[in-house]
């Protein structure tokens, strides 16, 4: 009643300034469960003494982790799908790294051409149509039941996408520090390691990650290169675990995908952690 | 696409557009080397196998029977059988509307909202909101479908709990928009991380310009922010179409069932190739599918250099 | 010849590149032994310990693979058996399997489907028995233990191209304690497709309960054609390949799919829906264990395994299956209506072992096989869980203790029929899945019976289709 007109109208926006921020914070969180809620079937069930696919509060056990120990590939198999993650990441950063430093270097005739053209040709080769060609170069190179065989053909349907994507981010590099580091004596290939390198981390970082996700869930590849059980990796055991009439084991297959899930989490959480994810750039042509 | 030709975009672009300089001193020839061991790489375990397999896609090979033992060159015939089957076209449409609504629309905008809304928020709730995008993009493809399929379970499934529509088929009823919000669910963090990088790389002095002459949020977002991730924007756009395009995790939690109703070209392509047998119409069906995603690409690529020739 | 002139090409790109790739030096081979040396034989099947079909894995490693290499040391003989188990998919299986055969690679012996024999012998993948293992094949004493059906499961153009490991047959189970809430005998004996329906009216008026649930549709796939419209067509007289035709717009087909129609459309007896599902067999089981449907085609897989009751065997267990569930054969449309004139029928498939053609001891490999086929090897693998053998003398025996199993082996395998396994079944299968499907989901059966002819006649061509 007494409020003067500039108080009423400050007060005004202090309580719209309110709302939208309570509006705001409802609809993040909507969003946030939204994002959640198939999640925590994952984290539950598995310590559930009778998982069903219906989500309770569970009967807490830890016997499905000890049926699960017996199981003589399945804890293996999670180390296996560390090494071809890591090993297939290893071969991309350092080849995509080297190939995209030149690429944003150096014009080579064509060479936006031929970016596209290896990326789209990595749909076709990481879909279904492409698996006999494969597995008969595998065959002939004399590579079947081996992690060289599974890490090649990983990398190369990866590589494409990882230079496109390190290309763009060596692009926004500036060029000042190459050009300092030359005056001081330095060659390409330490430019590269010690001066592009380490401003490109966070690209390197994402790239990493983002290559160990795609081997992660990778089914084909290793399932058809791979013989022995003992040298699958997690995406191959986890259909294992339903019967011949298709029934999944829920206590068995509900364990085994925290377990499967978990240390992708925890790398991709401690490496965003320390290195931060950053884009750079956009399609140059 | 007719922005003002005074967009602060201007200056941004234009450092980009001198051509790459060799200031590293590389030279053509360890230029050459640099690029050798991926393109051998490539060369071998990616380029052969597609050749190959456009080469299988002119034959009627199949993994079994008698077209294993003898395959023999159809020339065309595929592509024409593949092209006169009105399944092949209704599976394109389905494809079609899959990318539009969860891929362009879907991760693409909901990516950017969350990048906008996060942007300004600091601590635990950050870390969750992005910490929670970022797990279902991260869990690997067999583990997220299993737990849609507990999600929308017909008898028991916790959507049907939580909403008291019990018996409610949701993977049956409707499919296709279980499924684009599936992929809305895994792909979102993609799109998210690139806008939040983006976001971070617009200059504030610019922002508090716009601010400083009244500038809403609205304006603030369409003069300013966009036009300065311009170029996230299309490599977005292009990367998620693409993946979109060429997805086959929708197929672990509909099967591309019911009646087909989901059979996007990628499970078309499997089920053509494996339980149906035929290699030889599954890899033209392939190279149909890569010949849409060219065209797709060279639609970004047009784009991106109406957008540098300003 | 294609595939070897591509072979040549590639092996001359493979040379030309490995030098340029330091890895390729590391080949994978390790280089064979020759007969009098130590041999190594391997057997890969689609099973897996702790997972798919983990019973058959077992016994592969825990009795197979010592027992028999302690046979051979006696004979003096130097041999080692390893196991490459699987335990997958069968789809993804059978992919990895053709994979390796096709590239003159793979196990010595190979589990597979009755169903594929067909498609590989086609494809020359395999070869009749005889000729891969030697003389000692036929002579074996097996063969005579096995009966003549039997053994035409792992048969192709009348000749032996595998050892069958099972029989199974097909029967209608219904609930003891569903039926008597309707009002229904315990010893249900339906003697015509109207009996089934007159139940399963009854069945309706109990709340909650789904009548009848037979499989349609493509979701599940091969259990549709398995357990739903090939034991109903045969119950009409008709089999789905017969004198070098396949079936198409027949009487017999028409009338099984009106079956469909009047069970999921016309009064709802059976939950349509379900049958959509990815998962619907999976929920059709654990419906049935949780007393929500009362009659099930189903095979003795069912009773065996999915229901059974004993700790970490059953994935749908029932504590009281013995006294609850009850089965019996599956009647003919009429009485007399069936093949050979038959009152019941049913259809059986069934898996087996084969050897591969590639093998470099193909003797020895023929060795293992008959020995994973003695009787000695049946009773240790039914030690843990019991089915049905392909051998008389281990069922007689053995299945004494299970009276379904029993009921099976001596009342179902002599009525039943199998599948053709030629290399288009697969395609001519999905096309009848797809007709039960256009049904369930509304379409006329006149409609659905022609486009699935005319979806038949695409596939093997107009002259090797029945009907009109």
């Amino acid at each position: 009643m007494t409020a003067t007109p500039v108080r009423k109208v400050a007060a005004n926006t202090t309580v719209r300034h309110f709302l939208a921020r309570v509006a705001f914070a409802l609809i993040m969180t909507i969003v946030g469960l939204l994002f959640a809620l198939p999640l925590v079937w994952l984290v539950l069930a598995p310590f559930d003494a009778t998982p069903s696919l219906s989500l309770s509060w569970p009967d807490w056990t830890l016997d499905n982790f000890a049926r699960l120990a017996e199981n003589p590939y399945a804890l293996r198999s999670i180390g296996n799908s560390l090494l071809l993650g890591v090993g297939t990441m290893v071969i991309v950063v350092v080849l995509g790294a080297l190939a995209a430093y030149a690429m944003s270097r150096i014009r080579i005739p064509g060479r936006d051409g031929i970016l596209y053209a290896l990326l789209l040709l990595s749909s076709i080769v990481t879909g279904t149509a492409a698996m006999v060609p494969t597995f008969q170069i595998i065959t002939q190179l004399g590579l079947i039941n081996s992690y060289v065989g599974v890490l090649l053909v990983l990398a190369g349907g990866i590589l494409p996408t990882v230079i496109f994507i390190l290309k763009d981010f060596m692009d926004s590099i500036p060029k000042s520090y190459e050009e300092s580091a030359r005056l001081y004596g330095a060659g390409p290939f330490r430019i590269l390691r010690d001066v592009v390198a380490p401003i490109a981390r966070p690209g390197l970082a994402f790239i990493s990650i983002w290559t160990i996700v795609q081997v992660w869930g990778n089914f084909l590849v290793p399932f058809i290169l791979l013989r022995s059980p003992d040298m699958q990796p997690a995406a191959v055991l986890m259909y294992t675990f339903y019967t011949e009439s298709g029934q999944a084991d829920l206590r068995l297959i509900s364990t085994f995908a925290l377990l499967f899930s978990a240390p992708v989490l925890i790398i991709y959480f401690v490496v965003n952690r320390r290195y931060g994810f950053r884009f750079h750039g956009g399609i140059k042509s | 696409m007719t922005t003002s030709t005074t967009t602060p975009a201007g200056s941004a672009i234009a450092p980009r557009r001198r051509r790459a300089d060799d200031v590293a001193g590389l030279g053509t020839v360890r230029a050459g080397i640099f690029v050798a061991p991926a393109l051998i790489l490539i060369g071998i375990f990616l380029l052969f196998p597609a050749v190959w397999t456009i080469w299988l896609g002119m034959t009627d090979y199949r993994l079994t029977g008698l077209q294993a033992a003898s395959p023999e060159f159809v020339g065309l015939d595929n592509y024409v059988e593949a092209l006169t089957d009105p399944s092949f076209w209704n599976s394109l449409w389905l494809t079609l509307i899959f990318v539009l609504f969860s891929g362009i629309i879907g991760q693409t905008l909901i990516g950017f909202g969350l990048a906008w809304s996060v942007r300004n928020i600091d601590g635990w709730t950050k870390g969750l909101i992005e910490g929670l995008v970022l797990a279902a993009w991260v869990i690997p493809a067999s583990v997220a479908s299993f737990l849609w399929l507990v999600l929308l379970d017909r008898r028991s499934g916790t959507i049907n709990g939580l909403l008291g529509t019990e018996g409610t088929a949701w993977l049956i009823d409707h499919p296709m928009q279980s499924i684009i919000i599936f992929n809305i669910w895994v792909g979102t963090a993609f799109s998210m991380q690139l806008f939040s990088s983006a976001l971070n790389a617009v200059p504030p002095s610019q922002i508090e310009s716009a601010k400083m002459v009244g500038a809403t949020g609205w304006q603030q977002l369409r003069d300013v922010i966009v036009p300065n991730i311009k170029g996230h924007i299309l490599t977005n756009t292009l990367l998620i179409t693409l993946w979109t395009f060429n997805t086959f995790t929708p197929y672990l939690v509909t099967a591309g069932g019911p009646n087909g109703k989901t059979e996007i070209l990628s499970v078309y392509i499997y089920e053509t190739a494996i339980p149906g047998g035929q290699l030889g119409l599954g890899a033209a069906i392939s190279l149909i599918m890569l010949l849409i995603n060219l065209v797709i690409a060279l639609a970004y690529v047009r784009v991106s250099k109406g957008r540098k020739k300003r | 010849m294609i595939n070897h002139s591509k072979r040549r090409v590639l092996a001359a790109f493979a040379v030309a590149t490995a030098g340029a790739l330091v890895f390729a030096g590391c080949s994978g081979e390790a280089p064979e032994a020759s007969e009098d040396g130590p041999v190594t034989l391997t057997i890969t099947a689609n099973a897996i310990t702790g997972g798919k079909n983990a019973a058959e894995a077992d016994w592969i490693a825990d009795w197979v693979v010592p027992e028999f290499e302690a046979a051979m040391k006696k004979d003096g003989k130097d041999v080692t058996v390893e196991f490459e188990p699987q335990g997958v998919d069968d789809e993804n299986y059978k992919t990895k399997i053709a994979l390796d055969l096709q590239s003159g690679e793979g196990a010595d012996i190979i589990g597979m489907d009755g169903i594929w024999v067909g498609e590989f012998a086609e494809a020359g993948y395999i070869k009749p028995l005889a000729e891969v293992g030697g003389d000692s094949v036929d002579a074996w004493e097996g063969w005579e233990q096995i009966p003549e059906a039997v053994q035409q499961a792992l048969s192709f153009d009348d000749e032996r191209y595998g050892v069958p490991q099972g029989a199974d047959g097909r029967v209608l189970y219904y609930n003891k304690d569903l039926f008597e809430q309707a009002g229904l005998p315990a010893d249900w004996q339906p003697e015509s497709w109207d009996d089934v329906l007159d139940a399963a009216r009854d069945l309706k008026k109990i709340d909650g309960v789904t009548p009848i649930q037979l499989n349609a549709g493509t979701a599940m796939g091969e259990a549709t054609t398995m357990q739903g419209l090939l034991p109903l067509l045969v119950g009409t007289g008709e089999q789905v390949y017969e004198d070098g035709k396949w079936v198409g717009d027949t009487d017999g087909l028409n009338d099984v799919l009106d079956l469909y129609k009047t069970i999921y459309v016309d009064e709802g007896l059976g939950d349509a829906v379900l049958q959509q599902e990815a998962a619907g067999r999976d929920t059709s089981f654990q419906m049935f264990a949780a007393n929500q449907i009362g009659i099930l085609l189903e095979g003795d897989y069912f009773w065996r395994s999915v229901i059974n009751p004993e700790e970490g065997v059953g994935t749908a267990p029932m504590a009281n299956r013995d006294d609850v569930v009850g089965y019996t054969k599956i009647p003919a449309m009429k009485s007399g209506s069936g093949i050979d004139d038959q009152d019941f029928v049913s259809m059986s498939g069934g898996t087996g072992r084969v050897l591969n053609p590639n093998s470099e001891h193909p003797e020895l490999a023929w060795e293992l096989l008959a020995f994973m086929n003695s009787a000695d090897a049946y009773e240790a693998r039914n030690a843990g869980t019991l089915a049905i053998t392909p051998r008389t003398d281990v069922n007689d025996e053995m299945l004494a203790d299970d009276p379904m199993l029993t009921y099976v082996s001596e009342e179902v395998l002599p009525i039943t029929a199998y599948r053709p396994p030629l290399a288009a079944y697969p395609q001519i299968s999905t096309a009848l899945q797809q007709a039960t499907l256009d049904v369930v989901s509304g379409t006329s059966v006149a409609d659905a019976a022609s486009t699935y002819a005319d979806a038949a006649k695409d596939i093997v061509g107009d002259d090797a289709v029945s009907g009109g």
